[in-house]
């Protein structure tokens, strides 16, 4: 799969350049990538086991201690990106990184600090939907179809 | 033990992203989108729920568990309203997450300055 380049002038020169940019195109190193993103996103799911663990300690049950769990993991993920930390956390773990609740909160300060400068209603208000935006509107989506077709199978 | 889980199943669901990410031209926001519809879908299914069990936060913490917080939502407010439930379910469920995603993500974002 080399770079697609339509310029049917001169095909040679194209030829050259796929040649060079496959040569120069970084390895890839996936099995480096899968072990960082299963420790990482393993060790943020365990600080979240942990942190549940408290609250159930406090007396919240099993399942009513998820809630503020998820709040507290949240504003731990706000917190640093907006110490600059959270990327480093991303670089190394990738998916790891994003995909635990923590780079939900990352996705949404991340775009909301570097637009800031386009102001507070379109910079800041707006941009801290660009990733949380599409993730809900099709979560809730699914999640509406999901629960039309278990209320008509009489499931829920 | 739900530790030990928690630490397995959370890790495995962020390699299997991985995977993906690495695998398909798709960007970091595209594989988000994919799990949350993933989580629900298997929430439909009931298939979720097992993992949530005997994981516990290692199901909840990664994003496909919160398409499962909407879909558990919808589930009970049907049981408590009937019909409308189904619309007022899954941001009820999902309000607390969603609400300090906001008030976290705008005080972070205008307290610091991104890092050159």
């Amino acid at each position: 799969m080399g770079i697609d380049v339509r310029n049917k002038a001169n095909p040679d020169r194209i030829r050259r350049f796929q040649d060079y940019a496959n040569r120069i195109r970084p390895k890839k190193t996936v099995g480096i990538n899968l072990a960082w993103a299963f420790l990482v996103g393993g060790a943020i799911s365990l600080f979240g086991q942990g942190v549940m663990w408290a609250f159930e300690h406090e007396g919240f049950s099993s399942q009513t201690a998820a809630t503020p769990t998820s709040i507290i993991l949240v504003g731990m993920g706000a917190l640093l990106t907006g110490l600059g930390w959270y990327d480093r956390i991303v670089k190394r773990g990738g998916m790891g990184g994003s995909l635990p609740i923590t780079g939900f909160a990352n996705a949404i300060v991340a775009p909301a600090m570097e637009y800031r400068s386009e102001g507070l209603v379109l910079g800041i208000g707006a941009k801290l939907f660009t990733v949380a935006g599409p993730v809900l509107v099709y979560g809730m989506a699914m999640a509406f179809v999901v629960g039309v077709a278990r209320y008509l199978l009489g499931i829920s | 033990m739900t530790f030990v889980w928690a630490f397995v199943i959370g890790g495995l669901m962020c390699a299997l992203a991985q995977w993906v990410l690495d695998n398909f031209t798709l960007t970091p926001a595209h594989v988000l989108v994919l799990f949350i519809v993933l989580g629900a879908l298997a929430s439909g299914f009931g298939v979720y729920q097992k993992l949530v069990q005997f994981s516990g936060a290692g199901a909840t913490v990664p994003l496909p568990g919160f398409g499962y917080t909407l879909v558990e939502g919808i589930d009970q407010a049907v049981k408590q309203k009937g019909v409308l439930g189904i619309f007022s379910g899954g941001f009820t469920a999902a309000a607390s997450g969603i609400k300090a995603a906001l008030i976290f993500g705008l005080a972070a974002a205008l307290i610091f300055r991104p890092k050159a």
